[in-house]
């Protein structure tokens, strides 16, 4: 059957019987990388036109509608105009850290994608840790952004970046407890584990409340960890102008632009994985016959079905709240959600050592 | 008691959150709701109210004839100096000398729309037309001339 | 000077909010100064718009001169103009007919819900929530509909003329004007659900901003931004014109004095506007919709003043007359100038992200400001 893992193996195996192993390697190393950035290109533009046309249908606007059939080449067409729009480095700004700074968040987003299972079995590095390697790379998002508040010698930049900060810094902390309550239940960090370990009903209906409160701490984390309304203070617009991206223009923009699209892609990516099973169909159990024919939709389907379906919940969060003040941020986050997600953790843990979980 | 006070805090927090979110999922599922003016694909079938303040115009009749006797009363009234009288000397049937109007010149960039001229005039010589596309690429084109060149004014109206 | 520094002698930091910045909806300018997120002072500088009005007007007939008063707070024009020829009125001594005092009442009631249909979506804007925005603009535009097909124009209408009104309502107006109504009464609910009611709102808008009574009266403050602090200040109630004294509406009054309060009775005055248009809609007199006047107006020797409340606070209209065809001066009282004056006084020691929510709630527009 077509599958994307069996497209991966054969392309293996070719390269294997033609080319030493250093060289496949290397070759499928440089596939690998070409693979990522298309992929990243092509989610930047798909993600950029939903977010455009779900916050026209929420405004009772039509959105965009006319580069292409139905405005769908829109972001298209606003990529070619950020190409070719001069990139500024202003004056006072250091410019060594702010030319640096979006492709550091470039690369964070890029290496966030290595544990990513797309398909059934198609990954591109199957680690042991791979939720821990997502935690601990996705935290050195907070230095490409307060490098580019610091570096543009901009007073709304700098406060936009120290805000970015304090948010990012306290929201990994529930994140990550979030994330232990599967890794708890799962008793593996691996990606794939976790995966397999919901072949018979995904965790957030296995998991009974407790997941799902842990579900909802995760979206709300990620939700102020990618920077997305409501908690995008970092760029609060009738704030700040534009934050921590004031006096970037062009490509770099875009790449900050691209960057955050990419990022919210990946926590989606993840929540899906750890609470909706990834590629995993819907199976309920024993139910051999439901499950079966559950499988006959191809796996990267599901992933990618879950995941868009997780993005739209955050672009639904975006254009329907206003924002917080940074002090209501923190206060959520250390009064709220953190003593709500240690107490959930520890129930979860009970529940995972006697057994009540499906 | 402080438990149940923060959980019921929650509760009410969340609820509010839900209820925001279930009027923008109402108008992302309702697209009968959407009410963007699709301008300009819709020149066709736009109709503006017959009173909206487009610009000044001076109709003329099929004779090529208009109403204005050059009173001046238009120029008095407007706020803006929008609008000038230039006379000419007219020689009517009977051979003697009458004033006449030569152009009512017309300044658009100078226009507020506020209507004065038209309630001055007292002999409906100028009316408010309903066009709002007024740009142009040479501000010169911006100062118009009412009557058609050639015309005269029409029998009976003084 | 400390705009070139950057920071003041005590290390703290100054930013200019403006003349060009979101939140500001027009080009008024703050040089805040800031520790940390907290803030210390707020200077507003004015100036930007500055158009001279008030000069303009002394070369201006006083037929004339009304025009450029709805270039002042433009979304309230129609009050703005309403004043001006109160006060022409009250210096020619002439009586309007009952038809034009009904018609300037329910154009008055119109505006005042297109004002806060405004306010309350770029309020909602200034907090960062994007979609009332564009759901106020779907009530607003139904009413800019009928000030379109009866006066002519949307925004600056110039319809009031002393005397009366420029023309007649159009036909359509009272069925409009219901179905506005209709449609008005069936999305209220979608205020609450969307901003009032909304947690993240409440709390950004309570105890923010609080504005004592006795503080709201020695800045001179007017309209709901004193209405919030509980200090009656409704001049159709105090000081009534035109048949207001023979309406049935409630003065809003809220007592929190915070942005809540002030956001509270906007919200509570669009329905006593709606009330007001109620009672007015299917008893609009018949006659005459203007009193004749002569072509050129000329006030007698004195001084003129009339007031009226814009969806602001209270506009007056102050006219020195020498006798002639134009006014010797003209002052115009403008709310929103008094109501900026607080802005410093009520936003020491809160948050940055407070100061919008402060400046969204005083309803600011900056040229009924500068002037």
């Amino acid at each position: 059957m077509w599958s994307f893992s069996n497209i991966a193996n054969n392309i293996h195996a070719w390269l294997g019987n033609n080319f030493n192993p250093t060289m496949t390697l290397v070759i499928e190393m440089v596939l690998a990388g070409v693979a990522v950035i298309g992929l990243f290109a092509g989610l930047g533009l798909v993600l950029v036109i939903m977010e455009r046309k779900v916050s026209a249908w929420m405004q009772i606007r039509l959105g965009p509608n006319r580069v292409g059939p139905k405005g769908m080449l829109q972001s298209l067409a606003d990529t070619i105009k950020l190409i070719v729009k001069e990139g500024l480095t202003p004056d006072g700004a250091d410019k060594f850290l702010f030319n640096l700074a979006p492709f550091i968040a470039m690369i964070v987003a890029m290496l966030l994608m290595a544990p990513i299972a797309f398909a059934k079995d198609f990954q591109l590095w199957d680690l042991n840790i791979g939720v821990l390697f997502v935690s601990a790379v996705s935290s050195i998002m907070v230095i490409s952004i307060l490098m580019a508040g610091w570096a543009s010698n901009n007073k709304y930049s700098l406060m936009g970046a120290m805000r970015s900060g304090a948010q990012i810094v306290s929201y990994e902390l529930s994140a990550g407890l979030s994330i232990l309550t599967i890794v708890v239940l799962s008793g593996s960090l691996s990606v794939s584990d976790i995966i397999y370990s919901q072949a018979d009903g995904w965790w957030i209906f296995k998991g009974h409340i407790p997941v799902l409160i842990a579900f909802v701490t995760f979206i709300i984390a990620v939700t102020a960890e990618t920077n997305r309304a409501p908690f995008d203070l970092a760029e609060a617009e009738s704030e700040l102008t534009a934050g921590f991206h004031t006096e970037y223009s062009g490509m770099k923009f875009a790449l900050f632009f691209l960057a955050e699209y990419v990022n919210v892609f990946i926590v989606c990516a993840i929540g899906a994985t750890l609470f909706l099973g990834g590629w995993m169909p819907f199976h309920i159990g024993s139910w051999e016959g439901f499950n079966q024919v559950m499988d006959y939709i191809p796996s990267s389907i599901w992933f990618f079905g879950k995941t868009f379906f997780l993005i739209f919940v955050i672009m639904w969060f975006r254009w329907t709240f206003p924002r917080l003040r940074i002090d209501q941020l923190l206060n959520l986050e250390w009064k709220y959600l953190l003593p709500i997600s240690m107490i959930n953790l520890l129930i979860v843990t009970a529940m995972a050592i006697l057994k009540w979980h499906f | 008691m402080f438990i149940k006070k923060y959980i019921q805090d929650i509760w009410g927090a969340v609820k509010s959150l839900l209820t925001g979110m279930r009027r923008t999922m109402y108008y992302f599922t309702h697209h009968k709701e959407i009410i963007t003016e699709q301008y300009p694909d819709n020149r066709d079938t736009l109709q503006l109210p017959e009173r909206f303040k487009g610009e000044v115009v001076m109709p003329h009749d099929e004779n090529n004839e208009h109403r204005c006797t050059g009173c001046q009363a238009c120029e008095l009234a407007c706020p803006n100096g929008t609008i000038k009288v230039i006379f000419k000397n007219e020689i009517n049937a009977e051979g003697k000398k009458k004033k006449a109007i030569d152009k009512l010149v017309y300044h658009l960039e100078l226009c507020t729309m506020c209507n004065l001229c038209i309630e001055a005039c007292p002999s409906d010589a100028i009316k408010m037309a309903q066009t709002f596309e007024h740009s142009v690429f040479d501000r010169n084109e911006l100062t118009k001339i009412l009557n058609n060149p050639g015309s005269k004014i029409m029998e009976g109206v003084e | 000077m400390f705009e070139e520094v950057g920071t003041t002698p005590e290390g703290d930091m100054i930013i200019n909010v403006g003349p060009q910045h979101p939140a500001t909806h027009g080009v008024l300018h703050l040089v805040i100064t800031l520790n940390g997120e907290t803030i210390k002072k707020v200077e507003p500088h004015l100036g930007y718009i500055h158009r001279s009005i008030e000069k303009m007007c002394e070369s201006l007939s006083y037929r004339q001169f009304i025009y450029v008063t709805s270039r002042m707070d433009y979304l309230s024009a129609h009050m703005n103009n309403h004043a001006c020829a109160m006060c022409v009125e009250k210096g020619l001594q002439v009586e309007i007919p009952p038809r034009a005092q009904v018609i300037r009442v329910l154009m008055s009631e119109l505006t005042r819900i297109a004002s806060h249909e405004l306010w309350w979506g770029a309020m909602a804007m200034d907090l960062g929530a994007f979609t009332p925005f564009f759901h106020a603009f779907r009530e607003r535009e139904s009413i800019n509909d009928i000030m379109e097909e009866t006066c002519g124009a949307r925004l600056t209408m110039n319809y009031m003329v002393p005397g009366g009104v420029m023309h007649d309502l159009h036909p359509n107006f009272q069925q409009r004007v219901k179905a506005f109504m209709k449609l008005y009464k069936k999305k209220i609910h979608e205020y609450d659900e969307m901003v009032t009611g909304n947690i993240i709102f409440q709390n950004r808008m309570k105890n923010v901003g609080v504005l004592s009574a006795n503080d709201a009266i020695s800045y001179g403050c007017t309209g709901p931004t004193a209405r919030g602090s509980g200090v009656s200040s409704d001049i159709r109630k105090l000081y009534p014109y035109e048949i207001y004294n023979t309406l049935e509406f409630d003065e809003v009054l809220e007592t929190g004095g915070d942005s809540f309060a002030r956001y509270m009775v906007r919200i509570r005055e669009m329905q006593q506007s709606i009330r007001i248009i109620e009672q007015l809609i299917d008893n609009i007199p018949e006659g005459d919709f203007q009193t004749k006047t002569k072509a050129v107006l000329k006030l007698p020797k004195g001084e003129f003043y009339s007031r009226v409340e814009t969806a602001r606070g209270e506009l007056g209209v102050y006219i020195v007359s020498e006798g002639g065809t134009t006014p010797y001066r003209i002052k115009f009282r403008s709310p929103g100038f008094s109501n900026l004056s607080v802005l410093n006084h009520i936003s020491k020691g809160s948050k940055l992200g407070d100061l919008v929510a402060m400046m969204g709630t005083l309803d600011l527009v900056i040229p009924d400001i500068d002037r």
